[in-house]
């Protein structure tokens, strides 16, 4: 009789299984990214040829695209495991299920978030973004999106056992996805504009900081109750 | 409870090493909720679940170590192979000694191995469900209808399984609509759903 | 003590007792509305700056404050769900949620009222005031959460969940106008020096929230036991009354 793995090797194990089933269902997972590129595409198209206003607002179109595409991408963390029994046999696992929450929503940000990143610059440049808020832009992006996926995940977990689980589910996420946005954009608008946007990128430390130790935990608990 | 419906109360039960409970009823009497409550799944409103005299919500992650449960979802990935499934069951409890491929071989799924297990028929992804019993070691094993899907050989096989996890001094609680052949001295019957 | 509590949280007897206590509550709750209001609106004197628009604050306030009051007490349930599953724990903080949602409606809408004479527009994207608007939507989340779970005492898992998440909005909320500076003023009552408003004002104004919080418990009473019977349909106490 052998022991259970390793807390670490469980992680990991997890973690490499969501990104394979990724890998597998591309074209669901692609959505989000499209999304995010085509809202963007949209606002140069609907405010014609001012460059300069398109300039000015580019932090907070890309953020709202990016807040959008998050929202989209939600759904995918927990409904395919909660649909065919594994995320049962998730919570009925030997190790702490916060950890392999913490797997889980990892693996949705490395598929979500990271692209976002990869996209942003491109699509900055397109907007007309002064190059100094460029290095901002993608910080904020890097620490942003982890955010987004944890606290996402809460919602998730707390509606994926709902019939009409998607329209809740944005009542829920939104509120608590309204800080980082704000912060985000104002760090960006002050690099732009020259200022020093030191102290919101510290505050998105700090709900980073802050969402990595509880929203686990959190999940944890909605998803036993989910699945309840 | 279940939307305020009153599923059962006042059930007193025990169950030793190398025994085995069977839980009948007709549809919707709440074997299930039982069940997922002996899992820990589900709280029940009143009452404690006891495993070695201790309450499984005290024990956690040492008390799921030790249980394996296989409901009404078969809990098996569509686009990840038979291996991998098993793999994936088996880092989420504890290994077995058996090698992955002695666990399909036992199950009738040798050739199946790297099949992505969506393309299996419902009785194949049955026994793939129930594979799990032999990749990862478990003393109790909670099954709700096992056989469902399943063809008469397949249930004689895994029969002679349960069996097997009774005499290592296992214990099983399941729920089947199908007639089970065991020997009657392990097996106690519960019968949910007649009225008071 | 723990006796108390205990049988506090028995259905049954809250049941009862909340009932014999709704009277009560209901004349405090009137006569302490009507003194303040007559404080805010006949006896004190116009502010020098702003006339005698600046009356509002004394809904406005107070509203503000059971809006981060409420939301506490519904965390705190929240919380004493999560350890011990207490029915009533349960029913409170269901309860609580609508009242809540309407004094944080009604301050947003007497500061709206209130800003227009006095900045010059309804509405400003500030700390505080964006704030305070997110406050309300975790409030209808927790309502919509709470209707769309049918079994109810999943649903009060989900909701207590929820409310804790939400809790971390409420110092946001208040030391916002402290971190920021922008539109909305600062604080002026909950400093820890001698706050910096004359006592003929700050006495009707605590007066309100004073009645504002016995109208709070007498609501909630009324919703308690609403949703008591609701729940408790079945059983025996109820068939008994």
């Amino acid at each position: 009789m052998s022991h259970r793995l390793s807390l670490t090797q469980a992680f990991v194990f997890l973690l490499r299984r969501d990104l394979l089933l990724a890998l597998r269902n591309r074209a669901e997972y692609a959505m989000p990214l499209l999304f995010f590129v085509l809202v963007i595409t949209l606002f140069p198209l609907a405010l014609g040829t001012s460059a300069e206003l398109l300039a000015r607002i580019a932090p907070g179109i890309i953020w709202v695209a990016a807040l959008l595409a998050a929202m989209l991408s939600l759904d995918s963390i927990f409904r395919s495991d909660f649909d065919d029994g594994s995320l049962e046999q998730i919570l009925l696992s030997a190790h702490p299920v916060a950890v392999l929450v913490l797997a889980k929503v990892t693996a949705h940000w490395l598929v979500t978030g990271v692209p976002l990143l990869l996209a942003a610059p491109l699509l900055a440049e397109m907007l007309g973004m002064p190059g100094e808020a460029q290095p901002v832009l993608l910080l904020t992006i890097l620490l942003g999106t982890p955010i987004l996926s944890l606290i996402g995940a809460i919602g998730v977990a707390l509606t994926v056992g709902l019939r009409k689980g998607g329209i809740i589910l944005s009542l829920l996420v939104l509120p608590l996805y309204v800080p980082v946005l704000i912060f985000a954009a104002s760090a960006i608008e002050n690099a732009a504009s020259g200022f020093d946007p030191s102290a919101q990128i510290y505050m998105l430390m700090a709900f980073l900081f802050l969402s990595t130790s509880l929203s686990p935990w959190a999940t944890a608990a909605a998803l036993r109750m989910s699945v309840s | 409870m279940r939307n305020d419906r009153l599923l059962f109360e006042h059930l007193d039960i025990n169950l030793d090493a190398g025994q085995m409970l069977v839980v009948e009823g007709p549809n919707g009497c709440g074997k299930t909720s039982l069940l997922r409550i002996l899992t820990g799944l589900r709280l029940a409103d009143g009452g404690e679940v006891l495993w070695r005299q201790q309450p499984i919500d005290r024990l956690a992650g040492d008390y799921f170590e030790q249980v394996n449960y296989v409901g009404h979802h078969d809990g098996v990935k569509h686009e990840l192979s038979c291996l991998e499934n098993l793999r994936l069951a088996r880092a989420m409890g504890v290994p077995s000694g058996l090698d992955l491929d002695e666990v399909l071989e036992q199950v009738n799924l040798y050739a199946y191995g790297e099949t992505e297990a969506g393309s299996l028929s419902a009785g194949q992804k049955r026994r793939l469900a129930l594979a799990r019993l032999l990749a990862t070691d478990a003393m109790l094993w909670i099954l709700d209808e096992p056989f469902t899907s399943l063809d008469k050989a397949s249930m004689a096989l895994f029969s002679g399984l349960f069996e097997q996890q009774l005499e290592r001094q296992g214990v099983i609680v399941m729920t089947s609509h199908h007639d089970i052949s065991l020997p009657t001295q392990a097996l106690q019957r519960l019968r949910l759903g007649v009225a008071a | 003590m723990f006796l108390w509590f205990h049988k506090l949280g028995s259905p049954p007897h809250f049941y009862r007792i909340a009932g014999k206590w709704i009277p009560w509550l209901t004349w405090i709750t009137v006569l302490l509305l009507l003194a303040g209001l007559y404080g805010g609106l006949i006896e004190a004197p116009p502010d020098y700056q702003q006339g005698e628009s600046y009356r509002i604050i004394f809904v406005h306030v107070p509203s503000a404050w059971m809006s981060l009051f409420i939301y506490v007490v519904m965390a705190v349930c929240g919380a004493i769900i999560i350890i011990w599953r207490m029915k009533l724990a349960e029913v409170v903080l269901i309860s609580s949620a609508p009242i809540g949602a309407s004094f944080t409606f009604l301050a947003l809408v007497t500061g709206s009222l209130w800003g227009k004479p006095m900045w010059g527009t309804y509405w400003v994207w500030d700390a505080r005031l964006t704030s305070e608007l997110i406050l309300l939507f975790l409030y209808l989340g927790v309502i919509g959460l709470h209707n769309a779970i049918d079994d109810k005492r999943t649903a009060a898992r989900a909701v207590a969940i929820l409310a804790l998440v939400g809790v971390v909005n409420i110092p946001i909320i208040h030391y916002s106008v402290e971190w920021w500076h922008s539109l909305h003023q600062g604080p002026t009552v909950t400093k820890f020096d001698k706050p910096s408003i004359h006592w003929s004002m700050l006495l009707p104004l605590l007066l309100m929230a004073l009645a504002f919080q016995f109208y709070y418990v007498l609501a909630l009473f009324h919703r308690c036991r609403a949703e008591l019977l609701r729940r408790e349909r079945n059983s025996k106490w109820v068939e008994e009354l």
